[in-house]
């Protein structure tokens, strides 16, 4: 049986900011029709990590693959595989959601008879469709992470990089970004940042646990759970990412 | 993709109020001033009619004409340029670019070609008005045509100085001020580097005129395509400098 290869590969990922590692020889595979969670509390390098993944900061070692191709080698090519949302959306509030789209289109190279089809897919899976024609400074902060969304989906890349996707949205809408990003797990490899336990557990096929730059534990949620003993799995993650200082 | 982005800062150029208003503030100051020139041209007809070799309509009302306009695009195309990266970098829209399979130079002459695109239309503006004076008798167009490239290549350099300046900074008015002030530093060095020698070379304002006199030489050409070509490199360094340093 042929080894089904990686959409993206990170070996050896380090990056200093002045005297403090904020990333720490990190090794990280994502493979097609999986959800990777990363997960840490605040300052424990996954924002830092997304970052370097997306070609947005360099790393001081190590090197990334998406679809074979080195990032940091021919960064042009091997973007065409990614789609990115950071934590702040890059949205432009004085431009449509269409109008917007057909620019994130264009940027990642849609070929240009195909960009209106892509744009209307994007807005048919981020269920944008209605809000097509409105500003996006006028929308609420949930569309707006949907339109965030679709801009990094709208180029159908292989690998969907989501720095915090529900972050300051209501429960309503947190639903619907966790059924959206369910659905993207299902045909790309998706990498999602959290510090949300519970949000990790419903999506992420596999977990990758962060703590002040170093990977803590990698694995399944299950795995996660039969090593907590008996403690729950918030207690465990609390006890894994706790500073080395006061564990 | 370089097209792509210089479209993408055309459209929010114009889906904004301040660009339409720019282009009626400074079309109702050039038309004022055209005017004026016209009025005096005429006023002083009389009296050149008895020269020898009386300076045409072209040298008396197209050169101060196209004088002003540079005077003009020194202000206003940093206010302009401020958006372009220091904006982007405010507002955390930035990683769009990053993240997409687009080069830090094609970024820059996107952003680059976008702006000075929009000079250029505000120096069209300025030239149908000349030109509107072919009705009353004939232009003499290799100044016209002199005048012109002057200024559109002193807008190439305004644009790629101001994108560098938008460049250091996420703050757009401090990109705005610092812009202003180097250009107007680079336009009077011709100024205070009378005692010094030399120093005029430097000058935007030294190679602009000797364009404006109809003199288009391989220097002054080379001296705007030097200067648009050093700052577009700076401002891909300094670009690239934001993902090295985060």
């Amino acid at each position: 049986m042929s080894e089904i290869l990686p959409s993206l590969r990170a070996r050896n990922l380090s990056r200093r900011h002045g005297k403090r590692m904020v990333l720490e020889a990190l090794d990280l595979e994502l493979y097609p029709g999986e959800v990777l969670g990363l997960l840490g509390p605040n300052g424990a390098g996954k924002s830092t990590t997304m970052r370097i993944l997306t070609g947005n900061l360099a790393s001081d070692s190590g090197d990334v693959e998406i679809c074979g191709v080195d990032l940091f080698e021919d960064s042009v090519a091997a973007k065409i595989h990614l789609g990115y949302l950071p934590e702040i959306s890059p949205l432009y509030p004085e431009l449509t959601v269409s109008e917007y789209l057909h620019l994130a289109a264009r940027l990642h190279r849609v070929p240009e008879s195909d960009v209106g089809a892509a744009v209307m897919q994007a807005l048919h899976r981020c269920a944008l469709t209605e809000v097509a024609r409105r500003l996006i400074g006028n929308l609420s902060k949930g569309y707006q992470q949907r339109v965030g969304i679709a801009q990094a989906i709208v180029h159908a890349p292989a690998v969907i990089i989501l720095d915090e996707p529900t972050a300051g949205l209501d429960p309503l809408q947190i639903r619907e970004i966790r059924a959206l990003i369910t659905e993207l797990g299902r045909s790309h490899g998706v990498i999602l940042s959290t510090h949300f336990l519970p949000e990790a557990e419903a999506l992420c096929g596999r977990v990758l646990i962060l703590r002040q730059g170093r990977m803590v534990f990698s694995g399944s949620v299950e795995t996660l759970r039969q090593q907590c003993a008996g403690k729950s799995l918030e207690d465990c993650f609390v006890h894994l990412t706790r500073p080395e200082e006061i564990a | 993709m370089i097209a792509t982005i210089a479209a993408k800062e055309l459209k929010m150029l114009f889906g904004s109020p301040l660009a339409w208003i720019a282009l009626g503030v400074l079309q109702g100051v050039l038309a004022w001033l055209f005017l004026n020139q016209v009025d005096a041209f005429l006023g002083l007809q009389a009296q050149l009619a008895l020269l020898a070799n009386p300076p045409g309509v072209t040298e008396m009302v197209a050169a101060p004409l196209f004088g002003a306009t540079a005077m003009l695009l020194l202000v206003v195309t940093p206010v302009f340029a401020m958006r372009l990266i220091a904006e982007e970098r405010r507002n955390h829209t930035l990683p769009l670019f990053f993240s997409a399979p687009v080069s830090l130079p094609a970024i820059v002459l996107g952003k680059f070609l976008g702006l000075w695109g929009f000079l250029c239309l505000i120096v069209t503006l300025t030239t149908l008005m000349v030109l509107s004076l072919r009705a009353g008798g004939p232009l003499d167009m290799g100044l016209l045509l002199a005048n012109l490239s002057g200024v559109v290549m002193l807008a190439a350099s305004l644009a790629a100085l101001g994108l560098y300046f938008s460049c250091l900074t996420a703050h757009p008015s401090i990109a705005a001020i610092s812009g202003i002030g180097a250009s107007l530093g680079l336009w009077l060095l011709d100024i205070v580097s009378k005692d010094l020698g030399g120093w005029h070379a430097l000058s935007l304002l030294w190679h602009f005129e000797r364009i404006s006199r109809g003199f288009l030489n391989t220097a002054d050409v080379a001296y705007f395509l030097l200067f648009t070509t050093t700052f577009l490199m700076l401002s891909v360094r300094r670009l690239d400098r934001d993902r090295v340093c985060g």
